[in-house]
């Protein structure tokens, strides 16, 4: 490791997708240089490529653009597209990183992506973006709210097609003079303290597996092509149509596992999305045409995520979806009609033909060998038998001392994995080199803002289609011309998304050239995408605050979508309404607040001890509270591991460790009495065995755990045979070779009381619960028996390994029908009978040990922790993050952050990855001196204030004082930091005398007014 | 994309309602209940304000005389206000508003107040089904009939 002093305060970012983006966001905001590296034309990866995402139904490239015009946009991001990483040397702390950027042939600064170049190129290629579902020209944009926005030249071609021509063609319509045809590789070098790959992995190539006919058949596509046909900025423009006739197809039918659990491609492992994707797909589908039938074929539905299942119930009840539990053998064409016919068998075992329009196969992901290939060459790391990189399930993130990795490219999964592993790779990152934090930053500096004191309103109106988001459900050009009609507007333009980086540019260059001074976008939410449009209005010089979202989305094209005429005729009088409150908007100026370098962790299990030492690694002073005389929490009752994780050994280090660092102060059988304060600067009382503490702290990471669930079901509590997973651990790990005998039985069932009306949610970890303790009892005697009965098995990645392990060792995996639950007899002591779909039989197993899958439930006391920080939790009682998939650590109360089995049921490695997660994002709160306070407080008109004190009765912060005055009367005086901008005191001042910030009288009454 | 569904009932009465949500859970729930595409009546109009605890009744009494036919208050449940305890005060001040409606003619029925979370899109609009159609029963607002004389 190099020495403190020769600390580098730069990270070096691999892959520019959304795991690359979210590191490189994290570390900047903490207070280091990032250097990221996107080998292809712009960044966004895969996520760019996906219509929608689940289980939201949010549109994919709307909450993935605020991140990358972030991205962009930030002061310490320095960006390199077509840059590929060559050499890395040196040790961790300091490294060197040699890359080799690729020509663009078209000047980033000057370009101004207006198009005329791409009109005039002869060459077309297919479109690799689109995956060949079009052409492209050879000078193209990867996408088209590709960011960096600008084009580029393709003069390689891919081997079939020829690329540029040099015709030179472009270089006359170029009207900036953008595009060099001689611009030569430039070789890089970077500094840095430690590197991160996010280098992502790739979709599965179906053509090695003939008998799905891809490439042989038009109509049978892959779930990836599929995505670009349901985007609105994709080939068909969102329209649901088949390949070869483009005719919308009635009957589609989704093929689960391509390329996953699957021996034949060597890809044994689940590619753990594809369940959730397929869902989405279809549900998209019929959204988008109400005709489609869709139908899935599939193994297992593994829907283990957080609100997954609800997300299958509602796509099988209110979508139709219909779901074939199947094995296909073959897909073959009807060459008249270029309808397919899937041969398959069901669930009973008998083989069937059906034909559909379109058959959309589900690919799973694999690793892009050989990228990783050059990486291995240059770091040296170990891969696994899939071929992924291996890393140390305790230590998720870290490929090597001072190199860490994040997203696919460590095992396939979904977005919300890889940001949380994003963000626990620069957690990781910035404890290395927290000696060098801030040395290579500068802070962001905006142009002098505009006084508009005096000017008349000018309003400028941006409105979203949102791709077919709100385009397709609402007559966007009327609203933009209804819009222009408005008084005081004097700009109005339409936007395919406003979101997009080159729309930025368009709002920055319509306020200067129209002169404008207040701003409306009329889009989606202002709860997510507010502040993106917020840093244009400053990067144009003016003040962030005279600006106003109307949601036309959340609240007119997406809840009325089959009222076309109602849904626009609402959406002119949303803009009415928001113009007429806008007209009397006012510049804010926002007061700063110091933030109290210091953090709270509630819950001592794995997750609060690790985000406590990420936390305290990277500098700041921690207290971890505990409600239990012992750190550790579920853990304590957990034994072993399949994955080779010496349970012993990690509580043993990782509580040895909290306990002797420095900057952690550790308060077991301890609880959190109160809490006051916001964002910066909270005053905590915590009652401990010896009394009440306080403490004084900048944020707050909630970590307190979950419980296994204890069922009133099978006799549970009322027969000693009758044992959960967790009591069966412990009693397996106390076993001896001969303590299990040849021929004892074990039946165990899966979904205990879960997944059902009453407890709606998958655990995620009990199936893997049910593997490995059955692998244990194989393995103390191999003749005895073990029933799994279960409804999906849920060993999603490479868990799928350990399924087969079982299997391979003669454990038995049963199925039931979750509406024919098991029932258990006692008669002849434990009978347990089901019935069991794939045999078409009723079973009857006599046992001696019956073991009950029952999952995780959330403390009840979740409850008196969600009041307390003010933060939100789902109807399951497990706490409810800002947005599932891209602030998965985050709640949207500033300042306060979630990880671990309170988020969501979770596996040991998954708790570690998001408990360093939430530590990043705390820390970049931490790692600023000074916040910005809220904007949008309360403030006092002297000379209507008659000291009445109202106001300080109702103010729940104790933000208001009396300025006492006996010449000129009693006034209140609102203190700025304290404040949070409520606005309880303005509706309860009798005087009128407080308005709030943003929200005055003058500012809402006129909205009244555009109503009726 | 989806057809326009032709009106069945033409003439029917639609009323407008003013909606005032919270920031932080019923706007949200409400942007859940989009995100979800869980369809519900185009009759309310959002605005959005940092607590319930901010409506002042004035903006209530405002949009009635204005001649809106409804007004929706949406705030967190009860113990779960972002700012401690603004929707019990919104509750509170909502129970003196009745009174002064009475003093209006105006039904108490037009003003509703509930309590909808960041994860109840379907609450919120099952709620503005429900209120959409009270307030339809209810019939237009005496308001604008008594300008009309």
């Amino acid at each position: 490791m190099a020495k403190k002093s020769e600390m580098v305060g730069a990270v070096a970012v691999v892959g520019g997708g959304i795991a690359g983006v979210q590191s490189s966001l994290d570390l900047a905001d903490m207070g280091f240089k990032v250097y990221l590296l996107e080998k292809s034309p712009a960044i966004g990866g895969v996520m760019a490529q996906l219509d929608k995402t689940f289980p939201t139904n949010d549109c994919s490239m709307c909450i993935l653009s605020p991140k990358l015009v972030d991205c962009v946009r930030h002061a310490n991001i320095k960006l390199f597209t077509n840059t590929e990483v060559k050499k890395i040397e040196g040790k961790p702390g300091n490294f060197v990183v040699k890359a080799l950027k690729k020509p663009r042939y078209v000047d980033l600064e000057k370009c101004t992506s207006c198009g005329d170049c791409e009109e005039v190129c002869p060459i077309k290629l297919p479109n690799t973006f689109e995956q060949g579902l079009s052409d492209r020209k050879a000078i193209y944009k990867l996408y088209p709210q590709a960011i960096p926005n600008a084009y580029v030249i393709d003069k390689e071609g891919d081997g079939e097609h020829r690329g540029c021509v040099d015709c030179m063609k472009c270089v006359d319509a170029c009207k900036v003079g953008a595009i060099n045809h001689d611009e030569k590789p430039e070789n890089l070098k970077f500094d840095v303290g430690a590197v991160i790959v996010a280098a992502g992995s790739k979709p599965f190539n179906p053509i090695i597996k003939p008998e799905f006919g891809y490439k042989q058949y038009k109509n049978v596509m892959t779930s990836i092509e599929f995505e670009r046909v349901l985007s609105a900025s994709g080939p068909f423009e969102g329209k649901v149509i088949r390949p070869s006739d483009k005719k919308p197809p009635k009957k589609i039918a989704w093929v689960h596992c391509v390329g996953s659990r699957d021996k034949s491609v060597e890809h044994e492992y689940c590619s753990s999305m594809c369940c959730m994707y397929t869902a989405k797909e279809a549900v998209i589908a019929k959204e988008h045409d109400a005709d489609v039938e869709p139908t899935v074929f599939y193994i297992d539905v593994r829907s283990f995520g957080k609100d997954f299942d609800k997300y299958i119930d509602r796509a099988k009840k209110e979508h139709g979806l219909r779901y074939v539990r199947s094995r296909i053998s073959e897909i073959m064409e009807d060459p008249k009609t270029e309808d397919l016919v899937i041969r398959y068998e069901d669930d009973s075992g008998e083989l069937k033909e059906e034909m559909f329009n379109l058959v959309v196969l589900s690919v799973g992901l694999c690793i892009a060998e050989e990228q990783r290939d050059e990486l291995i060459e240059q770091l040296g790391f170990e891969v696994n038998e899939f071929g992924f990189v291996q890393t140390c399930p305790d230590d998720p993130v870290v490929l090597r001392p001072g190199v860490f990795v994040a997203g696919s490219f460590l095992e396939p999964q979904a977005i919300p994995e890889s940001v949380m592993q994003a963000s626990a790779a620069a957690a990781n990152a910035a404890a290395l080199l927290k000696d060098a934090r801030g040395t290579l930053v500068k802070e962001k500096q905006y142009p002098a803002e505009r006084d508009v004191s005096g000017e008349k309103p000018r309003v400028g109106v941006f409105v979203c289609h949102c791709g077919i988001n709100i385009g397709g459900y609402v007559d966007v050009p009327a609203v933009v011309k209804f819009a222009e009609s408005l008084d005081d507007v004097v700009y109005a333009e339409a936007n395919l998304y406003t979101c997009s980086e080159d729309t930025q540019k368009r709002i920055v260059d319509a306020i200067k050239k129209h002169n404008l001074n207040r701003i409306i976008v009329a889009a989606c939410t202002p709860r997510t995408h507010e502040p993106l449009f917020q840093k244009s209005l400053r990067e144009a010089g003016l003040n962030p605050h005279l600006f106003e979202m109307t949601n036309i989305r959340e609240q007119c094209s997406w809840v009325h979508m089959d009222k076309f005429k109602d849904a626009t005729e609402k959406a002119k009088q949303l803009v009415a309404m928001t113009v007429a409150k806008t007209r009397f908007l006012q510049p804010i100026q926002e007061a700063e607040i110091p933030v109290i370098q210091k953090a709270l962790v509630i819950g001592g299990g794995i997750a609060g001890m690790t985000a406590a030492l990420s936390l305290a690694d990277q500098g700041y002073e921690t207290v971890l509270v505990e409600k239990e005389p012992v750190l550790g929490g579920y853990l304590n009752k957990v034994y072993y591991t399949v994955d080779g994780v010496d349970i012993d050994q990690l509580l043993k280090k990782t509580v040895e460790k909290v306990q002797n660092h420095n900057l952690i102060k550790v308060y077991t059988g301890s609880s959190l009495e109160s809490l006051k304060g916001y964002v910066g600067s909270y005053e905590s009382e915590i009652k401990t065995s010896k009394g009440t503490v306080k403490f004084s702290h900048g944020v707050v990471v909630v970590t307190v755990g979950a419980s296994e669930y204890k069922p009133n079901s099978y006799l549970y509590g009322k027969n000693l045979q009758v044992l959960t997973q967790l009591e069966l651990e412990k009693k397996l790990s106390d076993c001896q070779q001969d303590d299990i005998h040849d021929g004892d039985t074990f039946v165990m069932i899966q979904c205990v009381e879960s997944r059902d009306e009453k407890r709606p949610y998958c655990s995620r970890i009990c199936c893997m619960q049910a593997v490995k303790n059955a692998i244990r009892i194989k393995e103390l005697s191999p003749k005895a028996e073990v029933f799994v009965l279960y409804r999906d098995l849920m060993t999603y990645g490479f868990k799928e390994k350990f399924y087969k392990d079982a299997r391979m060792k003669g454990v038995m995996f049963l199925q039931y029908d979750a509406e024919k639950k098991p029932i258990v007899d006692t008669k002849d002591g434990l009978m347990v009978k089901f019935f069991e779909p794939m045999l078409q039989k009723k079973l009857e197993i006599p046992t001696d040990t019956l073991v009950l899958s029952t999952g995780l439930q959330p403390n009840l006391d979740n409850l008196v922790i969600a009041q307390m920080l003010k933060v939100p939790m789902n109807d399951d009682g497990f706490f409810l993050e800002a947005h599932v998939k891209l602030r998965p650590v985050d709640f949207s109360t500033r300042g306060v952050f979630v990880a671990g089995n309170c988020h969501t049921p979770k596996f040991i490695s998954e708790s570690i990855y998001q408990a360093q997660a939430a530590a990043a994002r705390a820390a970049t709160i931490l790692a600023q001196p000074k916040l910005t306070a809220e904007p949008n407080i309360a403030v006092v008109d002297e000379d209507l204030c008659c000291g009445c004190k109202t106001c300080i009765a109702v103010c729940p912060y104790n933000a208001i004082d009396l300025t006492e005055d006996i010449k000129n009367g009693n006034v209140s005086n609102i203190n700025e930091g304290l404040c949070q901008g409520c606005g309880t005191c303005v509706s309860a001042c009798p005087s009128s005398a407080i308005q709030q910030r943003g929200f005055k009288d003058k500012q809402i009454l006129p909205i009244l007014d555009e109503i009726v | 994309m989806v057809e326009e569904k032709k009106e069945s009932k033409k003439n029917e009465f639609e009323p407008k309602i003013v909606g005032f949500l919270c920031n932080w859970c019923s706007y949200a729930g409400a942007d859940l209940a989009g995100t979800s595409r869980i369809q519900y009546p185009p009759n309310v109009r959002i605005i959005r304000v940092m607590c319930s605890g901010s409506v002042d009744s004035v903006y209530i009494l405002r949009a009635l005389l204005e001649g809106a036919d409804g007004v929706f208050v949406g705030g967190c449940h009860p113990g779960d206000c972002h700012y401690l305890d603004g929707n019990y005060k919104a509750r509170r001040r909502m129970v003196l508003l009745r009174d002064i409606l009475d003093t209006l003619g105006l039904e108490q029925e037009r003003v509703w107040i509930r309590w909808i979370s960041a994860s109840e899109g379907q609450q919120f609009a099952e709620t503005m089904r429900e209120m959409t159609e009270a307030i339809r029963k209810l019939g237009p607002t005496p308001i604008t009939k008594q300008w009309n004389i």
